[in-house]
């Protein structure tokens, strides 16, 4: 199971409606407990970094990715995964989203229609590299709008 | 001999390593040690033809090695080699 706070959640939301149209992206960052659950406790927007059409892509650049291993380093937390939006498209990874993916990291795919927060889902590949989706669990109490 | 720096996904494995020191005169005798020390990480590093996958930036020091003379890179005792993963993708 993936719990994501609060605090967290509404940073990425935030981040993904201000991008919208394009894509926003950034890093997960928590820990584990001993049943394998993981807790989201921040997490770090970066800059979409892919050339072009950044509305149906996106890339984080070499330089912010070490960025967020230094990150983990020095608050003492794992790096866990990676979260982007889609704007007016499901929380479902596509093929892209699976050709590139990591194992080990959880992937946070937030929905968002029409300039509002739609869905969030999360994802990690298994042994066969596809993708299986996590169950998730958001400590909210209300869920920001602009 | 040089120091690899695994990034988090690929720490299972490496037994939770996160750097991991190698002999090799080339950025390749590296990686190439590095697979066979530990054989799960082949597939998420290298391709079909033994080439870097293309989803994966090798650095050398702060260098990207596609902007030196990529595998064939020298490297000493004192080289860091960062494996960074490219964090990519996108709706259809």
């Amino acid at each position: 199971m993936v719990i994501i706070n609060e605090n967290p959640l509404q940073v990425m939301i935030a981040d993904a409606i201000k991008a919208f149209p394009d894509e926003c992206c950034g890093f997960l960052f928590g820990k584990e407990d001993a049943a394998g659950n993981r807790i989201i406790e921040s997490v770090l927007p970066v800059i979409n970094s892919k050339e072009g059409d950044k509305r149906r892509r996106f890339y984080i650049a070499p330089k912010d990715y070490v960025k967020a291993e230094l990150y983990a380093v020095e608050k003492g937390c794992l790096l866990l995964g990676v979260y982007h939006s889609h704007p007016d498209h499901p929380a479902i990874p596509s093929e892209h989203d699976r050709v590139a993916a990591q194992p080990f990291f959880s992937y946070v795919i937030l929905s968002i229609v029409n300039q509002q927060y739609a869905d969030i889902k999360s994802w990690q590949l298994n042994n066969d590299s596809q993708f299986e989706e996590e169950i998730i669990q958001l400590n909210k109490i209300e869920i920001w709008q602009p | 001999m040089a120091t690899v720096i695994i990034p988090t996904p690929l720490r299972k494995f490496t037994n939770a390593q996160s750097t991991v020191q190698l002999k090799g005169e080339t950025v390749a005798a590296v990686i190439k040690q590095l697979v066979t020390e530990f054989p799960d990480l082949k597939k998420h590093l290298l391709d079909e033809q033994e080439a870097i996958r293309s989803f994966v930036n090798v650095f050398l020091g702060e260098d990207d090695i596609r902007d030196l003379d990529n595998t064939a890179t020298g490297v000493n005792e004192k080289s860091v080699i960062s494996i960074i993963p490219a964090i990519a993708g996108g709706r259809m």
